[in-house]
Protein backbone atom coordinates (compact mmCIF):
# COMPACT_ATOMS: atom_id res chain seq x y z
CA UNK A 1 0.00 0.00 0.00
CA UNK A 2 1.33 3.46 -1.02
CA UNK A 3 -0.05 6.65 0.25
CA UNK A 4 -1.19 8.46 -2.17
CA UNK A 5 -2.04 12.43 -2.10
CA UNK A 6 -3.87 14.41 -4.61
CA UNK A 7 -5.67 17.93 -4.85
CA UNK A 8 -8.85 17.21 -6.07
CA UNK A 9 -11.18 19.90 -6.83
CA UNK A 10 -9.30 22.17 -4.98
CA UNK A 11 -9.57 19.94 -1.82
CA UNK A 12 -5.92 18.12 -0.57
CA UNK A 13 -7.06 14.62 -0.27
CA UNK A 14 -5.30 11.69 0.90
CA UNK A 15 -5.73 7.55 0.87
CA UNK A 16 -4.08 4.26 1.25
CA UNK A 17 -4.02 2.28 -1.68
CA UNK A 18 -2.16 -0.10 -4.13
CA UNK A 19 0.02 0.38 -6.60
CA UNK A 20 -1.98 -1.29 -9.26
CA UNK A 21 -4.82 0.98 -8.55
CA UNK A 22 -6.26 2.98 -11.27
CA UNK A 23 -6.70 6.37 -10.40
CA UNK A 24 -10.90 6.52 -11.45
CA UNK A 25 -11.06 3.27 -9.41
CA UNK A 26 -9.07 5.67 -6.14
CA UNK A 27 -11.75 8.69 -6.81
CA UNK A 28 -14.73 6.37 -6.89
CA UNK A 29 -13.47 3.88 -4.39
CA UNK A 30 -11.15 5.63 -1.84
CA UNK A 31 -13.44 8.79 -2.49
CA UNK A 32 -16.38 8.01 -2.79
CA UNK A 33 -16.30 10.31 -5.85
CA UNK A 34 -18.59 8.65 -8.57
CA UNK A 35 -19.08 11.64 -11.03
CA UNK A 36 -16.10 10.11 -12.76
CA UNK A 37 -17.39 6.83 -14.76
CA UNK A 38 -16.05 4.18 -16.10
CA UNK A 39 -17.61 2.76 -19.24
CA UNK A 40 -15.29 0.43 -21.45
CA UNK A 41 -12.27 0.13 -19.25
CA UNK A 42 -10.46 -0.06 -22.65
CA UNK A 43 -9.23 3.46 -22.25
CA UNK A 44 -11.09 3.96 -25.83
CA UNK A 45 -14.82 5.36 -24.56
CA UNK A 46 -13.23 8.58 -22.49
CA UNK A 47 -16.39 7.96 -19.47
CA UNK A 48 -13.66 8.33 -16.99
CA UNK A 49 -11.78 11.69 -18.52
CA UNK A 50 -10.33 13.70 -15.81
CA UNK A 51 -8.14 16.61 -15.74
CA UNK A 52 -4.64 16.41 -13.99
CA UNK A 53 -2.41 19.09 -13.90
CA UNK A 54 -4.62 20.52 -16.50
CA UNK A 55 -4.65 18.23 -19.41
CA UNK A 56 -7.21 16.05 -20.06
CA UNK A 57 -6.56 12.14 -19.42
CA UNK A 58 -8.03 8.88 -19.02
CA UNK A 59 -7.93 7.92 -15.76
CA UNK A 60 -8.91 4.67 -16.34
CA UNK A 61 -5.64 4.35 -17.86
CA UNK A 62 -3.30 5.61 -15.06
CA UNK A 63 -2.37 4.62 -11.85
CA UNK A 64 -3.98 6.64 -9.01
CA UNK A 65 -0.05 6.45 -7.71
CA UNK A 66 1.16 8.22 -11.30
CA UNK A 67 -0.68 10.94 -10.31
CA UNK A 68 0.21 11.54 -6.99
CA UNK A 69 1.16 15.48 -5.62
CA UNK A 70 -0.85 16.37 -9.01
CA UNK A 71 -4.17 18.62 -9.44
CA UNK A 72 -7.22 16.57 -10.26
CA UNK A 73 -10.31 18.38 -11.59
CA UNK A 74 -13.15 15.63 -11.57
CA UNK A 75 -16.67 16.29 -12.75
CA UNK A 76 -17.56 17.32 -9.56
CA UNK A 77 -15.45 20.38 -9.04
CA UNK A 78 -16.77 22.41 -12.49
CA UNK A 79 -20.13 24.00 -10.69
CA UNK A 80 -19.18 26.85 -8.00
CA UNK A 81 -22.03 27.57 -5.34
CA UNK A 82 -24.31 25.91 -6.71
CA UNK A 83 -24.01 27.42 -10.75
CA UNK A 84 -23.29 25.20 -13.61
CA UNK A 85 -20.33 25.38 -15.29
CA UNK A 86 -20.81 27.05 -18.86
CA UNK A 87 -20.21 23.74 -20.38
CA UNK A 88 -22.74 21.89 -17.88
CA UNK A 89 -24.97 25.07 -18.82
CA UNK A 90 -25.04 24.44 -22.46
CA UNK A 91 -25.39 20.49 -22.36
CA UNK A 92 -28.21 21.15 -20.26
CA UNK A 93 -29.81 23.64 -23.13
CA UNK A 94 -29.04 21.81 -26.00
CA UNK A 95 -30.32 18.67 -24.81
CA UNK A 96 -26.65 17.42 -25.00
CA UNK A 97 -27.33 14.02 -23.48
CA UNK A 98 -29.96 11.28 -23.18
CA UNK A 99 -28.87 8.19 -20.76
CA UNK A 100 -25.58 10.93 -19.17
CA UNK A 101 -23.75 7.81 -18.78
CA UNK A 102 -21.05 9.33 -21.37
CA UNK A 103 -21.73 12.98 -19.88
CA UNK A 104 -19.19 13.27 -17.23
CA UNK A 105 -16.17 12.59 -20.00
CA UNK A 106 -18.03 14.30 -22.71
CA UNK A 107 -17.58 17.41 -20.08
CA UNK A 108 -14.67 17.00 -19.05
CA UNK A 109 -13.56 16.43 -22.71
CA UNK A 110 -15.19 19.47 -23.80
CA UNK A 111 -13.31 21.99 -21.02
CA UNK A 112 -10.34 20.88 -22.11
CA UNK A 113 -11.03 21.22 -26.05
CA UNK A 114 -12.20 24.82 -24.96
CA UNK A 115 -9.03 25.61 -22.75
CA UNK A 116 -6.92 25.12 -25.70
CA UNK A 117 -9.00 26.38 -28.82
CA UNK A 118 -11.05 29.01 -26.95
CA UNK A 119 -13.71 30.59 -29.06
CA UNK A 120 -12.07 29.60 -32.34
CA UNK A 121 -13.11 25.97 -31.57
CA UNK A 122 -15.17 25.50 -34.88
CA UNK A 123 -17.37 21.77 -35.64
CA UNK A 124 -14.81 20.61 -37.35
CA UNK A 125 -12.26 20.27 -34.97
CA UNK A 126 -14.91 19.45 -32.20
CA UNK A 127 -16.03 16.28 -33.97
CA UNK A 128 -12.07 15.28 -34.41
CA UNK A 129 -11.12 15.83 -30.96
CA UNK A 130 -14.11 13.78 -29.68
CA UNK A 131 -12.54 10.78 -31.32
CA UNK A 132 -11.78 9.71 -27.22
CA UNK A 133 -15.23 9.93 -25.98
CA UNK A 134 -17.65 7.53 -26.98
CA UNK A 135 -21.59 8.74 -27.28
CA UNK A 136 -24.01 5.82 -27.71
CA UNK A 137 -27.52 7.65 -27.24
CA UNK A 138 -27.22 11.19 -29.35
CA UNK A 139 -25.30 10.56 -32.33
CA UNK A 140 -23.33 13.24 -31.51
CA UNK A 141 -25.32 16.51 -32.95
CA UNK A 142 -26.57 17.95 -29.17
CA UNK A 143 -23.00 17.31 -27.73
CA UNK A 144 -21.37 19.01 -31.05
CA UNK A 145 -23.73 21.82 -30.68
CA UNK A 146 -23.42 22.19 -26.62
CA UNK A 147 -19.59 22.62 -26.79
CA UNK A 148 -19.78 25.39 -29.54
CA UNK A 149 -22.29 27.05 -27.92
CA UNK A 150 -20.13 26.61 -24.41
CA UNK A 151 -17.06 28.15 -26.65
CA UNK A 152 -18.96 31.26 -27.74
CA UNK A 153 -20.67 32.36 -24.32
CA UNK A 154 -17.00 31.30 -22.60
CA UNK A 155 -15.17 32.89 -25.20
CA UNK A 156 -17.51 36.60 -25.02
CA UNK A 157 -16.78 36.15 -21.61
CA UNK A 158 -13.32 36.13 -22.11
CA UNK A 159 -13.52 39.09 -24.17
CA UNK A 160 -15.78 41.13 -21.93
CA UNK A 161 -13.97 40.89 -19.28
CA UNK A 162 -10.81 42.23 -21.57
CA UNK B 1 -4.00 -5.97 -13.24
CA UNK B 2 -1.73 -8.37 -11.79
CA UNK B 3 0.53 -6.89 -8.63
CA UNK B 4 2.95 -4.14 -9.09
CA UNK B 5 5.43 -1.85 -6.87
CA UNK B 6 5.70 1.57 -8.56
CA UNK B 7 8.76 3.54 -8.08
CA UNK B 8 9.43 7.34 -9.65
CA UNK B 9 12.10 8.14 -10.94
CA UNK B 10 13.64 11.19 -10.80
CA UNK B 11 16.87 11.11 -13.06
CA UNK B 12 17.70 8.42 -16.03
CA UNK B 13 20.46 7.04 -13.86
CA UNK B 14 17.93 6.58 -10.78
CA UNK B 15 15.86 4.72 -13.46
CA UNK B 16 18.86 2.33 -15.00
CA UNK B 17 19.56 1.19 -11.21
CA UNK B 18 15.89 1.22 -10.35
CA UNK B 19 15.60 -1.33 -13.83
CA UNK B 20 18.66 -2.92 -13.21
CA UNK B 21 17.40 -3.75 -9.25
CA UNK B 22 14.65 -5.76 -10.58
CA UNK B 23 14.46 -9.19 -12.65
CA UNK B 24 10.54 -8.48 -14.38
CA UNK B 25 10.63 -3.97 -14.41
CA UNK B 26 8.90 -2.02 -16.77
CA UNK B 27 9.48 1.62 -17.68
CA UNK B 28 6.20 3.30 -17.36
CA UNK B 29 6.32 6.50 -19.34
CA UNK B 30 3.13 7.73 -20.28
CA UNK B 31 1.45 4.07 -19.90
CA UNK B 32 -0.84 4.62 -22.43
CA UNK B 33 0.10 1.08 -24.02
CA UNK B 34 1.73 -0.24 -20.67
CA UNK B 35 -1.35 0.34 -18.59
CA UNK B 36 -4.34 -1.19 -21.14
CA UNK B 37 -1.77 -4.44 -21.41
CA UNK B 38 -1.21 -4.91 -17.73
CA UNK B 39 -5.18 -4.53 -17.11
CA UNK B 40 -5.71 -7.35 -19.95
CA UNK B 41 -2.69 -9.49 -17.63
CA UNK B 42 -0.87 -9.49 -20.59
CA UNK B 43 1.98 -8.16 -19.04
CA UNK B 44 2.58 -8.65 -15.43
CA UNK B 45 5.84 -6.46 -14.45
CA UNK B 46 6.73 -6.92 -10.30
CA UNK B 47 7.94 -3.34 -10.48
CA UNK B 48 7.29 -0.14 -12.79
CA UNK B 49 9.69 2.59 -13.14
CA UNK B 50 7.50 5.69 -13.70
CA UNK B 51 10.12 8.21 -15.58
CA UNK B 52 7.53 10.81 -16.42
CA UNK B 53 8.71 13.32 -13.96
CA UNK B 54 12.11 13.29 -15.40
CA UNK B 55 13.50 16.98 -16.33
CA UNK B 56 16.21 15.72 -18.78
CA UNK B 57 13.85 13.12 -20.69
CA UNK B 58 11.15 16.23 -21.53
CA UNK B 59 11.44 19.29 -24.35
CA UNK B 60 11.47 20.07 -27.54
CA UNK B 61 14.76 22.26 -29.33
CA UNK B 62 15.13 23.17 -32.59
CA UNK B 63 18.78 24.67 -33.85
CA UNK B 64 18.70 25.61 -37.39
CA UNK B 65 17.48 22.48 -39.01
CA UNK B 66 18.39 20.06 -36.46
CA UNK B 67 15.70 19.35 -33.93
CA UNK B 68 15.82 17.01 -30.95
CA UNK B 69 13.13 16.07 -28.78
CA UNK B 70 13.09 14.25 -25.64
CA UNK B 71 11.71 11.22 -25.08
CA UNK B 72 9.25 11.96 -22.47
CA UNK B 73 7.94 14.79 -24.30
CA UNK B 74 4.22 13.77 -24.82
CA UNK B 75 2.05 13.69 -28.25
CA UNK B 76 0.61 17.10 -27.73
CA UNK B 77 3.59 18.59 -26.99
CA UNK B 78 5.28 17.74 -30.85
CA UNK B 79 1.78 18.22 -32.26
CA UNK B 80 2.04 22.00 -30.83
CA UNK B 81 5.56 22.63 -31.14
CA UNK B 82 5.54 25.87 -33.27
CA UNK B 83 9.42 24.94 -33.27
CA UNK B 84 8.94 22.14 -35.10
CA UNK B 85 6.07 23.33 -36.89
CA UNK B 86 8.44 26.22 -38.69
CA UNK B 87 11.08 23.12 -39.52
CA UNK B 88 9.21 19.86 -40.05
CA UNK B 89 5.31 20.62 -39.95
CA UNK B 90 4.69 17.08 -41.25
CA UNK B 91 6.09 15.80 -37.46
CA UNK B 92 3.10 18.09 -35.88
CA UNK B 93 0.41 16.45 -38.13
CA UNK B 94 1.49 13.01 -37.58
CA UNK B 95 1.49 13.49 -33.43
CA UNK B 96 -1.86 15.85 -33.77
CA UNK B 97 -3.13 12.23 -35.09
CA UNK B 98 -1.99 9.72 -32.37
CA UNK B 99 -4.94 8.30 -30.42
CA UNK B 100 -7.11 11.18 -29.10
CA UNK B 101 -6.76 14.10 -27.29
CA UNK B 102 -6.78 12.65 -23.87
CA UNK B 103 -3.96 9.48 -25.21
CA UNK B 104 -2.03 12.61 -26.41
CA UNK B 105 -1.50 14.72 -23.29
CA UNK B 106 0.17 11.53 -21.75
CA UNK B 107 1.58 9.15 -24.13
CA UNK B 108 5.36 9.72 -25.24
CA UNK B 109 7.53 10.05 -28.23
CA UNK B 110 9.99 7.61 -26.29
CA UNK B 111 7.60 4.99 -25.07
CA UNK B 112 6.24 4.67 -28.94
CA UNK B 113 9.42 4.03 -30.60
CA UNK B 114 10.76 2.06 -27.61
CA UNK B 115 7.14 -0.27 -27.67
CA UNK B 116 7.26 -0.32 -31.73
CA UNK B 117 3.76 -1.64 -32.37
CA UNK B 118 3.67 -2.18 -35.88
CA UNK B 119 1.16 0.17 -36.54
CA UNK B 120 2.31 3.15 -34.43
CA UNK B 121 2.79 6.13 -36.57
CA UNK B 122 6.12 7.40 -34.83
CA UNK B 123 8.12 4.80 -36.42
CA UNK B 124 7.06 5.30 -40.26
CA UNK B 125 8.46 9.36 -39.13
CA UNK B 126 11.60 7.85 -37.78
CA UNK B 127 13.19 5.92 -40.42
CA UNK B 128 11.49 8.01 -43.19
CA UNK B 129 13.64 11.21 -41.43
CA UNK B 130 16.96 9.16 -41.02
CA UNK B 131 16.82 9.79 -36.90
CA UNK B 132 19.34 9.05 -34.48
CA UNK B 133 17.73 7.44 -31.18
CA UNK B 134 19.52 8.23 -28.26
CA UNK B 135 19.69 6.10 -25.02
CA UNK B 136 21.46 6.29 -21.98
CA UNK B 137 24.35 3.81 -23.59
CA UNK B 138 24.76 4.94 -27.08
CA UNK B 139 23.34 6.51 -30.23
CA UNK B 140 21.43 4.14 -32.72
CA UNK B 141 19.87 4.98 -36.16
CA UNK B 142 16.56 4.59 -36.85
CA UNK B 143 17.09 1.65 -39.55
CA UNK B 144 18.85 -0.17 -37.04
CA UNK B 145 16.35 0.51 -34.15
CA UNK B 146 13.28 -1.05 -35.41
CA UNK B 147 13.91 -4.95 -35.20
CA UNK B 148 10.60 -6.40 -35.80
CA UNK B 149 6.62 -6.69 -34.16
CA UNK B 150 7.14 -4.98 -30.79
CA UNK B 151 11.03 -5.56 -31.07
CA UNK B 152 14.04 -3.09 -30.89
CA UNK B 153 17.80 -2.85 -30.85
CA UNK B 154 17.56 -1.48 -26.98
CA UNK B 155 19.35 -3.85 -24.64
CA UNK B 156 17.63 -4.95 -21.66
CA UNK B 157 17.83 -1.87 -18.88
CA UNK B 158 18.43 0.35 -21.76
CA UNK B 159 16.46 3.82 -22.12
CA UNK B 160 15.56 5.61 -25.03
CA UNK B 161 16.29 9.50 -23.52
CA UNK B 162 15.83 11.60 -27.24
CA UNK B 163 15.58 11.38 -30.79
CA UNK B 164 17.18 13.83 -33.37
CA UNK B 165 17.12 14.77 -36.96
CA UNK B 166 17.74 17.43 -39.56
CA UNK B 167 14.63 18.59 -40.95
CA UNK B 168 13.79 17.51 -44.39
CA UNK B 169 13.21 20.08 -46.87
CA UNK B 170 9.82 18.77 -47.85
CA UNK B 171 8.02 15.99 -45.97
CA UNK B 172 4.28 14.75 -45.27
CA UNK B 173 2.37 11.86 -43.05
CA UNK B 174 -0.99 9.79 -44.71
CA UNK B 175 -2.63 7.42 -42.73
CA UNK B 176 -5.68 5.03 -43.63
CA UNK B 177 -7.11 4.24 -40.08
CA UNK B 178 -8.57 1.23 -39.05
CA UNK B 179 -12.39 3.09 -38.76
CA UNK B 180 -12.30 1.36 -35.07
CA UNK B 181 -9.08 1.48 -33.38
CA UNK B 182 -8.19 4.35 -35.05
CA UNK B 183 -4.58 2.52 -35.61
CA UNK B 184 -2.89 2.61 -39.15
CA UNK B 185 -4.07 0.30 -41.06
CA UNK B 186 -1.17 1.67 -43.98
CA UNK B 187 0.79 5.33 -43.19
CA UNK B 188 3.43 6.61 -44.92
CA UNK B 189 5.72 8.99 -44.34
CA UNK B 190 7.47 10.95 -47.10
CA UNK B 191 10.54 12.90 -46.43
CA UNK B 192 13.00 14.51 -48.91
CA UNK B 193 16.25 15.22 -47.29
CA UNK B 194 20.03 16.00 -47.32
CA UNK B 195 20.44 12.12 -47.79
CA UNK B 196 17.93 12.27 -50.61
CA UNK B 197 14.48 10.45 -50.84
CA UNK B 198 13.00 7.84 -48.13
CA UNK B 199 9.94 6.47 -47.73
CA UNK B 200 8.97 5.23 -44.40
CA UNK B 201 5.69 2.41 -44.02
CA UNK B 202 3.79 1.32 -40.74
CA UNK B 203 0.96 -0.24 -40.33
CA UNK B 204 1.13 -2.48 -42.91
CA UNK B 205 4.46 -4.25 -42.76
CA UNK B 206 4.85 -8.13 -41.26
CA UNK B 207 7.43 -6.95 -39.67
CA UNK B 208 6.72 -3.67 -38.65
CA UNK B 209 7.45 -0.71 -40.16
CA UNK B 210 10.26 -0.60 -43.35
CA UNK B 211 11.19 1.82 -46.14
CA UNK B 212 10.41 1.10 -49.74
CA UNK B 213 13.49 1.24 -51.66
CA UNK B 214 11.50 1.30 -54.86
CA UNK B 215 9.47 4.16 -54.57
CA UNK B 216 12.30 6.20 -52.66
CA UNK B 217 14.26 5.36 -56.28
CA UNK B 218 10.95 6.37 -58.79
CA UNK B 219 10.07 9.25 -56.24
CA UNK B 220 14.16 10.52 -56.30
CA UNK B 221 13.64 10.92 -60.29
CA UNK B 222 10.47 12.36 -60.11
CA UNK B 223 9.24 13.72 -57.52
CA UNK B 224 5.08 13.35 -57.78
CA UNK B 225 2.18 10.97 -57.48
CA UNK B 226 2.06 10.06 -60.71
CA UNK B 227 6.31 8.70 -60.54
CA UNK B 228 4.37 5.47 -58.36
CA UNK B 229 1.92 4.74 -61.05
CA UNK B 230 3.68 1.73 -62.23
CA UNK B 231 4.95 0.84 -58.82
CA UNK B 232 3.62 -2.69 -57.62
CA UNK B 233 3.73 -3.12 -53.85
CA UNK B 234 4.38 -6.70 -53.02
CA UNK B 235 1.87 -8.16 -50.93
CA UNK B 236 3.79 -11.24 -49.70
CA UNK B 237 5.54 -8.85 -47.10
CA UNK B 238 1.97 -7.41 -45.77
CA UNK B 239 -0.10 -8.19 -42.62
CA UNK B 240 -2.90 -9.92 -43.20
CA UNK B 241 -5.93 -9.99 -40.68
CA UNK B 242 -9.58 -9.56 -40.12
CA UNK B 243 -8.89 -5.81 -40.68
CA UNK B 244 -7.52 -6.47 -44.04
CA UNK B 245 -5.95 -8.70 -46.41
CA UNK B 246 -2.32 -8.45 -47.73
CA UNK B 247 -3.36 -7.30 -51.30
CA UNK B 248 -5.52 -4.83 -49.79
CA UNK B 249 -3.15 -3.16 -47.54
CA UNK B 250 -0.34 -3.14 -50.41
CA UNK B 251 -2.54 -1.14 -52.57
CA UNK B 252 -3.30 0.80 -49.26
CA UNK B 253 0.25 1.49 -48.91
CA UNK B 254 0.56 2.94 -52.73
CA UNK B 255 -2.30 5.13 -51.83
CA UNK B 256 -1.30 6.35 -48.77
CA UNK B 257 1.78 6.98 -50.55
CA UNK B 258 0.90 8.59 -53.19
CA UNK B 259 -1.03 11.17 -50.74
CA UNK B 260 1.87 11.87 -48.62
CA UNK B 261 3.25 13.06 -51.76
CA UNK B 262 1.05 15.06 -53.34
CA UNK B 263 0.54 16.97 -49.72
CA UNK B 264 4.49 17.10 -49.46
CA UNK B 265 4.02 19.11 -52.81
Amino acid sequence: MTSISLNVNGRQVSGEAEDRTLLVEFLRTNLGMTGTHVGCDTSQCGACVVHVDGQAVKSCTMLAVQANGSDVTTIEGLASNGTLHPVQKAFHENHGLQCGFCTPGMIMAATDMIRRHGSALDEKTVRQELEGNICRCTGYHNIVKSILAAAAEMGDAQQAAE
Amino acid sequence: MYETNYHRASSVSEAASLLAGSDEAKLLAGGQTLIPTMKQRLAAPSDVVDIRHIAELKGISVSGSKVTIGAATSHAEVAQSADIANVCPALCGLAAHIGDPHVRHMGTIGGSIANNDPAADYPAAMVALDATIHTNNRTISASDFFVGLFETALDEGEIVTAVSFDAPSKAAYQKFPNPASRYAMAGVFVAQGNGGIRVGVTGAGSEGVFRSSEMEEALASDFSPAALDAIAVDPAGMLADIHGSAVYRANLVKVMARRAVAAAG
